[in-house]
């Protein structure tokens, strides 16, 4: 006999699933199908199947270039995100001061701003007659304007900004569960703070650390705005090129098969990760 | 063999005290903890208890006062180098370890090596009767048996005091008494001194060499079981310890080494005085529930030297084993006794005799 209810789960979940069916899947298959298309010399795009446009962005080694730069880029990020991530997020779960409501907040607040907006105002930050120049200048400390703008350093602080708040609040929630009774007892047993970090807390964070790492790699893959804005000509990323070629060129059968590379790219990446760092074990065992 | 004398005050606390911003947790504390001994914090939740253990600990730090440990004052000592064993309530075993690198843990940092930590893990897990387990993680073993490695994992190092903070308190009711039964025979055959936390009176009247009951960060009494239960110091110990009856009174005159008071319902009882009291003097009896014989009131039996009162049923619990009756007098005042359960246990509107003996009946000042 089956159980009688066994329709309302699904009945809860079909806003959504028909939601993510309607506005995600269906997208990217037309995407996919788009990716095999012909564009005709005149401009419009011809219904076929085949591999030309797969064959042209590996006959040029630019293409592959600016996948390999974006892969490395959100490696940087990844790492800058982890190292200045873990320190508040650390902070925040030992924290016993009142104010830790308000300095959550604070992570939050960026959200609350436009991204294109917050990306937009480093350049009255960095920019030659930005806050920083300008104070040097006054400072007498240079005698021109000192150029931070438009190269990859600038990119990476737009997407440190945008993305450090999803890595520190992963690395709280993971640390947030873990009980604090367990340093106290690795403490009792003979080892100092420190020691305890290491072998308690820490591990105990990693699927916090995973899932943020993870999430901060595939965002970075998939944005294309703090190198059009901050970045030069030579910090062009993997999704600027797509951008460029269905919004710039309208080559849609180009520019879909360049999606189509990134998100079979980003699926092997998000599997393997899974499979071999074992994200699943690490949860399994946090009881 | 000659026998090394054991010191009476192996843990001492000295004028302890510890506020939290205006609150103040414990109160001008002074307190002795024999070696080899089990001794219970018994309190309500906020009596200290837990704070003056986690002093110990060295988890927090004393506002002021002193705490020595074998002759030596550690307030500066750092938790790592106390050498102390610590059970929690809620086990806090590494859920990333296996049971043996749990158990193995203390012995590590101590820089043990491989081949004697092993023997030593192993014959903790004996100890704690759980062969076997090793190679599992903890989260594959029951509430119970996660206790019980706890526990492996606190005495392998043999600590100098054991610490256990209300260790029973997340474990089913049956498994409880089991458990108790395991930390109280452990105790017993490693002799360790053993400092435990709890609000059940009968966890430490049940286990303890000594008892100190705690309220509002003060002691209310410290001393044996017996002599806790029996000889209650005041109001609080004597209801914390479970179901007293506080009967007002005025003290008439002192009788053969008892004192003769005279009950507000006009009845005369003689008591047993834990200190002087003067003829006219306000005092309530204290009489625990199980020490009333309960009988029918034309059942007039063996009742001489008793102290006896007349009531009727109103209210009656079967709880199993024993009855609890609510008693009430001719004057409104309410007995609360427990009996065990004979042939036939009274029925609500019964009336009733209840008597007591007076060797029971202790005389306290009455509260102001």
């Amino acid at each position: 006999m089956t159980n009688g209810k066994s329709w309302k789960p699904w009945a809860l979940l079909s806003p959504s699933l028909s939601a993510v069916f309607l506005l995600l899947v269906i997208p990217v298959c037309f995407v996919v199908v788009y990716s095999f298309w012909l564009r005709a010399p005149s401009g419009g795009d011809i219904p076929a199947f085949q591999w030309g446009n797969y064959a042209k962005f590996f006959a040029d080694f630019f293409y592959p270039s600016l996948l390999i730069r974006t892969i490395r880029v959100a490696l940087e990020t990844v790492v800058l995100c982890l190292v200045m991530g873990y320190v508040p997020a650390y902070f925040f779960y030992r924290t016993e001061s009142r104010f830790k409501p308000v300095l959550m907040i604070l992570i939050m607040l960026p959200f609350w701003i436009s991204f294109i907006i917050r990306t937009l105002s480093w350049i009255n930050i960095l920019g030659d007659s930005g806050l920083i120049n300008h104070l040097l200048l006054k400072a007498g400390l240079i005698s021109s304007p000192f150029s931070m703008l438009y190269n990859e350093g600038a990119v990476l602080m737009g997407l440190l900004q945008y993305l450090l708040p999803f890595m520190i609040l992963n690395i709280y929630v993971s640390l947030d569960g873990i009980d604090k009774s367990l340093t106290e007892a690795a403490t009792s047993l003979g080892c100092t703070e420190w020691q305890a970090f290491r072998e308690v807390t820490l591990p105990l964070s990693l699927p916090g650390v995973s899932a943020g790492c993870l999430l901060v790699f595939v965002l970075t893959c998939g944005t294309y705005l703090p190198p059009m804005i901050l970045g030069g000509p030579g910090n062009d990323m993997i999704a600027n090129l797509i951008f460029k070629r269905i919004i710039g060129t309208l080559d849609w059968p180009f520019g879909s098969a360049i999606s189509t590379l990134l998100l079979g790219l980003l699926g092997v990446i998000v599997y393997t990760y899974n499979r071999y760092l074992g994200i699943n074990q690490i949860f399994k065992s946090l009881r | 063999m000659l026998k090394k004398e054991k010191d009476p005050a192996f843990v001492k606390f000295r004028g302890i005290v510890k506020r939290f911003g205006k609150v103040t947790a414990v109160e001008a504390m002074d307190l002795d903890i024999p070696e080899g001994a089990l001794v219970t914090l018994l309190g309500p939740s906020g009596c200290g208890k837990t704070t003056l253990l986690r002093m110990l600990a060295g988890l927090e730090s004393p506002t002021h006062g002193d705490i020595i440990i074998k002759g030596k004052r550690v307030n500066d000592t750092p938790i790592h180098r106390r050498n102390l064993g610590m059970i929690f309530q809620n086990y806090a075993l590494f859920p990333h370890k296996t049971i043996f690198d749990n158990v193995a843990f203390g012995l590590k940092y101590r820089g043990i090596p491989r081949d004697v930590m092993k023997d030593k893990v192993l014959a903790a897990l004996e100890m704690v009767r759980l062969p076997g387990v090793e190679n599992r993680m903890p989260s594959q073993l029951s509430g119970g048996q996660q206790q019980r490695i706890a526990l492996a994992r606190a005495i392998v190092i043999e600590p100098d005091v054991l610490l256990m903070d209300e260790p029973l308190s997340a474990l089913d009711e049956n498994l409880r008494e089991d458990m108790r039964r395991e930390i109280d025979k452990l105790q017993q055959d490693l002799g360790v001194t053993t400092i435990f936390v709890t609000h059940d009176q009968r966890e430490a009247l049940s286990m303890s060499d000594k008892i100190v009951v705690m309220k509002d960060g003060r002691v209310q009494q410290e001393g044996t079981p017996i002599e806790v239960y029996n000889n209650s110091a005041n109001h609080f110990v004597a209801d914390f310890l479970g179901h007293s009856n506080f009967i007002g009174s005025t003290v008439e005159a002192p009788e053969n080494g008892r004192i003769r008071v005279r009950l507000d319902d006009g009845s005369s009882f003689l008591t047993n005085p834990s200190e002087t009291f003067n003829p006219g003097d306000r005092a309530d009896i204290v009489i625990r529930a199980q020490k009333f014989a309960i009988n029918h009131r034309s059942d007039q039996g063996e009742l001489a030297g008793m102290n006896v009162l007349s009531g009727r049923i109103r209210e009656r619990n079967y709880m199993g084993g024993e009855v609890s009756y609510y008693v009430e007098l001719a004057n409104g005042e309410v007995i609360h006794v427990i009996n065990l359960v004979k042939r036939n246990p009274f029925r609500r509107g019964d009336d009733v005799t209840i008597a007591v003996d007076p060797e029971n009946c202790r005389l306290l000042r009455e509260l102001p």
